[in-house]
């Protein structure tokens, strides 16, 4: 299987530097360490609470940000290193949703001009051939052709979100990271954005990094889960492996605080959770001072993300599910979440 | 959240807007100012050509004339010039540096702006530094030091006047560009091949143009003033030539023996002056986007109640009975009926979830409940909310402030904007407490430590001084759950107070709102939009589309079997943890906007099984068992 | 918060050190040369080159500014020639004069200001709300230095109310009530501006800020109305009301320029009209420092205050 983006040791820090009398700026680890693969043709969820880092991920991969460490390699090439060269070239490769979709389209510009940028000044399409394209555009997410020469305020969010997913089409772009992109949405018009992301999947082939903050809906949508928790991955795997048994205490946590439907069986924390200080991160597991599993182990040393392939568990049957974590939840442990 | 779902549906119909220039004369101060510039500006084009004499020929048999006198409209100065002659020559100088000025100062201070904010960085720190520096010194002193150093004269004035001007310009424009900079279009142009001057000249500068225009017509005025102020000190237009600041400075000498001289300069400058403002006021009330959404009203104390006809109810131990409770939303000649007829009894203890998704009227409906609806626009127009016996739509606004965080407490959605942001979370709660309890500052403020411990903020005492800014958005939820608990509530009134938290938090914060409840026997109306946050947390659960309430029953009994068509789609169209297999039966379509309601059911345009008979009139809201109601002429039945 | 003083304290060494580069550079950038002017035309090229060499005008720029700023420490800012007195007399004899008129103006526009933008803004679409708006537009479209003239003839002229001009009354002047009387008249004018700028931002800032989510919350608590608007509204509507008024503060210090020349004020600004006039370069120069180290002053008091309001900025 062949792979469509590879990151690793992806880092993005914020802040740092010198000041003025040689004193070290505050620095935030927004994202540390990152290792991904996204495989062609699935969809890669990013899963995590707000302040996790997993939106300067997504915008580190389509190069809207800049690594401080480490490498993404797109389709064999290596993208840091495009994204400064030849942004184009990049954004022919890899393109991008945004969560906010009215705030995404330029409010001065009609959605023929938001379109048509894409197609003349990355694939170079002339007037005839962009005329042919944006009809075809518009059919494929379904929005009337007449709405090309409307102004963003006139849709609703429903509607500009597709206008947003048009235009990353528009670049012909296989790779798609999508930020966010129903989180703005009413429920209602939430499924109507997921059913046609899902058919512009398979009829176009495309390759998706989903992130949301959303446990259900990455669910429904993916087919393995990275879980990230304060600038770090801890937990990745195939989706069902992941949701069936998740192995980080930090992703059972998040199976068992979600909210459903019919069901009263939300288990919280007792004590109030917070998030270690970014600017003083803890020298161990982050997690650490919520999990009831932690020890002295986990405050002072940081556990690496490793297959989870203990006694009674077997590696093939785990799927390549790897955890950061000293002491996995395995065997039953995860059945609480049922 | 009351003033989103206005807003919404208003952009939708901005088709049918009128073009700027009519909304500019529609004000009618901005449209006298025109004009009145129209008129001034008129005169001083067609000066060269009026019969004047001219203004600079000296006739000292005829100096210091009275206006009138010798076919000298205005009279004559001390040098016998002819006055009116003097001030339409002088009015047209004034104008042409003023609007010069304003020219260069936009152009050059714009230019600045963009680049700083755009660029960010480094860039932006020198080029701000420099601006901060030009502004570090008083106004007008900058313009006398570089008239000092060029020398007096007309042309160095407008120097003047336009560099110590450009700061204005610069600091306004980088704000704006810094915060377009950072906007999401700007990211989509970049991956949309643009480069940095394309992005920032085609996509950020259509959008700063509108605050350029407005700061050009609201700054011309002042820098025609400024200049004149030059021109009067001696320092602007050299004799003869004269502008209306350099008139006025001569005829300062005369004020004792002929006043008229610098009077009727003054006059002009006054009146030319005010008409550019009054035209600037009305540019920028056009343009400015915050204005647009026609929110610009501050909200009184509490909603305007306008009803016609009472409804009678027999009275009920509820804590709180609503009947027919409608609230609408007036812009413009739009009328949208945000709540459009709302029953709902709740028991003592009993919590009850009101879910449905944005623009349905939920929110309305809970702010409406105590008359916290801003007003303008909100009218409510219809029914009885009837608490502790009275119905609180008839009270006085003194007897609502008491019942308001008493008998009946508020937690809103956003944590971080719903606190004060200059005051102590404490000090926040104590204001709570004092203002329904007789008790001294320090019995105040040890309720206060008791409340947060209540709510389980870690270490209650070192947070009783903290300000919101320095809490995690969970922690302030608390604080906002400890403010409505400060005097014992018996109705919680909860507008998505967990949707702006995390996973986790949420669950933190429904199991503490849960338990409170049970352990002080408060009922609880929960807005939401998440039947998993209802099921978690409510006995009952309603239904909102379009301002009515459509279903209403016990959760479970809802949730495993709804009637009402939307109530079905919406549980379907949402995926659930641990089915990833479900599929997602989305509802086509859109609401109906609330100001043009079709007959009949809301819902019929969208709804699977609709038939004609659904859209010919008012559909009831009918009980189907003893504990369930829905607003539906052909439910889904319970054994289907 | 003392900390933060410190910085803020610390922070304006850099401008006061680029105001003074921008002063210096002012006096090198004047065409013609110095000495010619003091010496006249008809000055021999010896005397012109002796006199450089005197003040020091052979020396490389840099250098010159060095002398010139390690003078000025010393509190010597050099002479003036059309006074012959030493300018650092010259300049803080006048700056306390205008420290007064313009001390005055920036009490009454702060004053009046706030009443009436909190009054406007409160009885929104009132008759209060007329009213304000329409002076506030009368009051940003009047020239001052025309309105000081007009002033003077009501006031002075016809109804010999208050004096038309100076301090203090030439012949048993001296008192303070003598002094209120001169002062009354040019402090109003320049304040006249300042009002109405402030009272349209505050009816503005407090129409933004009445429609926040944390005013609702403090009605939602029933907390009786005036502290909605006296204690939580206006509170942080001061938030952006403080910077004008240190803007202000800038309008009226120079302001001053024409209301001294109008009432014949023997203030700072009135002194620089006359230098400039005169070509009394180094009059003008100590002149334009000393008030604008006055409203770098100023600045740092409204900064500080907006601190102690607003306790995300410390």
């Amino acid at each position: 299987m062949s792979v469509a983006v590879e990151a690793q040791g992806l880092t993005r820090t914020f802040g740092g530097g010198r000041t003025l009398f040689g004193g070290r700026h505050p620095a935030v680890h927004a994202v540390q360490s990152a290792d991904l693969t996204v495989r062609t043709g699935e969809t890669l969820g990013v899963v995590g609470e707000s302040g996790c880092g997993k939106s300067t991920l997504a915008r580190m991969l389509v190069g809207l940000d800049r690594p401080t460490k480490g490498t993404i390699r797109l389709e064999g090439r290596d993208a840091t290193e495009l994204a400064g060269r030849d942004p184009r070239a990049l954004a022919k490769h890899i393109q991008y949703v945004f969560q906010d979709p009215v705030a995404s389209l330029n409010p001065r510009k009609t959605i023929r001009q938001t379109l048509e940028a894409p197609m003349r000044r990355l694939r170079g399409l002339d007037a005839r051939a962009r005329e042919a394209r944006l009809a075809e555009l518009m059919q494929v997410v379904s929005l009337r052709e007449e709405f090309l020469d409307r102004y963003p305020h006139e849709f609703s969010g429903g509607q500009a979100q597709r206008i947003g997913i048009a235009r990353a089409l528009a670049a012909d772009a296989r790779v798609i990271v999508l930020d966010e992109p129903v989180s703005a949405l009413d429920v209602s018009v939430q499924a109507q954005v997921l059913n046609l992301l899902d058919r512009l999947k398979h009829e176009f082939g495309l390759t998706y990094i989903f992130i949301s903050h959303d446990l259900s809906v990455i669910e429904s949508v993916c087919d393995r889960v990275a879980v990230m928790y304060f600038g770090r991955i801890v937990e990745v795997g195939a989706a069902r492996e992941l949701y069936a048994h998740p192995r980080h205490p930090y992703t059972a946590l998040l199976m068992r605080s979600a909210p459903t439907p019919g069901k009263r069986r939300i288990d919280a924390e007792e004590k109030p959770a917070e998030l270690p200080d970014p600017l003083n991160p803890p020298p161990g597991c982050a997690f650490a001072s919520r999990c009831p599993r932690a020890d002295a182990k986990c405050r002072e040393a940081r556990p690496p993300l490793e297959p989870v392939a203990v006694g009674a568990i077997d590696a093939a049957e785990t799927d390549g599910q790897r955890a950061a974590c000293w002491h996995p939840l395995l065997d039953g442990a995860s059945s609480d979440n049922k | 959240m009351v003033a989103l779902p206005v807003s919404g549906k208003k952009a939708n119909d901005r088709g049918g807007r009128p073009s700027p220039f009519k909304l500019l004369i529609a004000n009618r101060l901005s449209a006298a100012g025109l004009l009145l510039l129209g008129i001034i500006v008129a005169l001083a084009l067609l000066t060269p050509i009026l019969p004047l004499p001219d203004p600079d020929i000296t006739d000292p048999a005829q100096r210091l004339l009275r206006p009138g006198v010798d076919g000298h409209l205005l009279g004559t100065d001390h040098l016998g010039r002819d006055l009116l002659s003097r001030l339409l020559w002088g009015t047209r100088v004034s104008i042409v540096v003023g609007v010069s000025a304003t020219l260069i100062a936009a152009i050059v201070g714009s230019l600045i702006g963009l680049t700083a904010g755009y660029a960010g960085g480094r860039s932006d720190n020198v080029l701000m530094r420099g601006i901060d520096l030009v502004m570090a010194f008083p106004y007008i002193l900058l313009a006398l030091g570089i008239v000092a150093v060029l020398g007096p004269g007309l042309l160095n004035a407008l120097y003047a006047i336009s560099i110590v001007n450009i700061p204005f310009f610069a600091r306004n424009i980088r704000g704006m560009t810094l915060g377009l900079s950072r906007r999401e279009f700007v990211d989509a142009a970049r991956l949309s091949g643009a480069s940095h001057p394309v992005i920032l000249f085609g996509d950020v500068l259509p959008n700063v143009l509108p605050t350029i225009v407005v700061t050009m017509s609201t700054t011309v005025g002042w820098m025609i003033l400024e200049t004149a102020g030059l021109s009067f000190l001696g320092l602007g237009a050299q004799p003869p030539q004269a502008d209306l600041g350099s008139m006025l400075g001569e005829g300062r000498k005369l004020l004792f023996t002929a006043p008229h001289v610098s009077v009727i300069p003054g006059v002009m400058i006054f009146v030319l002056v005010m008409s550019i403002n009054l035209v600037g006021d009305g540019i920028r009330d056009v343009l400015d986007p915050r204005l647009k959404s026609g929110a610009l009203a501050a909200p009184g104390a509490a909603t305007t109640v306008k009803r016609e006809a009472v409804p009678e109810k027999p009275a009920t131990d509820a804590v709180l009975s609503v009947t027919d409770l409608r609230t609408q939303f007036q812009t413009g000649s739009r009328v949208y009926k945000a709540v459009g007829g709302v029953d709902l009894d709740l028991a003592p203890g009993e919590r009850v979830g009101l879910v449905g998704e944005s623009g349905s009227g939920k929110s309305v409906t809970a702010l409406s409940l105590l008359r916290l609806v801003p007003t303008p626009p909100g009218t409510i127009t219809a029914g009885r909310v009837v608490i502790g016996g009275e119905d609180q739509l008839a009270a006085s606004v003194d007897k609502l402030r008491r019942l308001r965080g008493g008998k009946v407490a508020y937690v809103f959605q956003d944590p971080l904007t719903t606190l004060h942001p200059l005051f102590t979370v404490g000090q926040q709660i104590v204001e709570a407490v004092q203002a329904h309890q007789p008790l001294s500052r320090r019995e105040a403020e040890a309720q206060a430590i008791e409340l947060l411990e209540r709510v389980q903020i870690p270490s209650a005492k070192a947070r009783y001084n903290a300000y919101p800014h320095e809490l995690s958005g969970g922690m302030r939820q608390r604080v906002c759950i400890a403010m409505a608990l400060a005097n014992d509530p018996e109705l919680i009134i909860a507008d998505e107070p967990t949707t702006a938290l995390d996973v986790t938090v949420q669950a933190q914060v429904l199991k503490l709102m849960r338990g409170l409840s049970e352990q002080q026997g408060s009922a609880v109306l929960f807005i939401t939009h998440d039947f998993g946050v209802v099921s978690e947390l409510c006995d009952r659960v309603a239904v909102m589309y379009a301002g009515r309430i459509v279903e209403i029953g016990p959760t479970e009994a809802v949730l495993d079997a709804p009637a009402h068509p939307y109530t079905r789609k919406l549980i379907d169209c949402v995926p659930v943890l641990g089915e990833p297999d479900r599929r997602l039966d989305a509802i086509e379509g859109l609401p109906p906007p609330v100001d043009r309601l079709p007959t009949g059911c809301a819902f019929a345009e969208r709804c699977p099984i609709v038939e004609p008979r659904c859209r010919e009139g008012d559909i009831a809201l009918d009980p189907l068992s003893d504990d369930r109601s829905v607003r539906c002429i052909k439910p889904y039945r319970m054994a289907s | 918060m003392w900390i933060y003083i410190g910085k803020r304290l610390i922070a304006s060494v850099p401008i006061l050190l680029g105001l003074s580069v921008i002063v210096f550079a002012m006096m090198a950038l004047i065409p013609g040369d110095p000495a010619t002017a003091i010496l006249g035309s008809y000055a021999t090229p010896e005397n012109v080159a002796r006199l450089n060499s005197q003040l020091g005008l052979d020396k490389p720029l840099v250098e010159q500014y060095f002398i010139w700023l390690g003078k000025l420490f010393h509190g010597d800012m050099g002479r003036s020639y059309a006074l012959n007195r030493p300018v650092a007399d010259e300049v803080f004899e006048r700056f306390g004069a205008t420290l007064i008129l313009a001390g005055a103006s920036l009490i009454l526009c702060s004053i009046f200001g706030l009443i009436a933008g909190i009054a406007a803004a409160v009885r929104q679409f009132g008759w209060t709300d007329r009213v304000v708006t329409f002076l506030v537009l009368i009051g940003i479209s009047t020239p001052s230095f025309w309105l000081g003239l007009l002033l003077i003839m009501l006031f002075a002229v016809e109804l010999q109310w208050l004096p038309a001009s100076g301090m203090y009354a030439i012949y048993g002047g001296g008192g303070p009530l003598d002094l209120l009387a001169h002062l009354a008249m040019p402090a109003v004018t320049l304040a006249v501006v300042a009002t109405a700028v402030i009272a349209r931002l505050t009816r503005a800032a407090m129409l933004e800020v009445l429609r926040q989510d944390y005013i609702r919350t403090a009605r939602a608590k029933g907390v009786s109305e005036r502290r909605v608007i006296y204690r939580h509204a206006f509170k942080a509507a001061l938030v952006s009301i403080i910077p004008v008024i240190g803007i202000q503060a800038g309008f009226v210090l120079g302001g001053a320029v024409y209301i001294e020349t109008v009432f014949q004020w023997p203030g700072i600004g009135r002194m620089l009209v006359n230098a400039i006039s005169t070509r009394d370069l180094l009059l003008v120069q100590g002149g334009v420092l000393v008030v604008a180290a006055s409203y770098v002053f100023f600045n740092l008091l409204a900064d500080v205050a907006q601190t102690i309001v607003d306790p995300r900025l410390r």
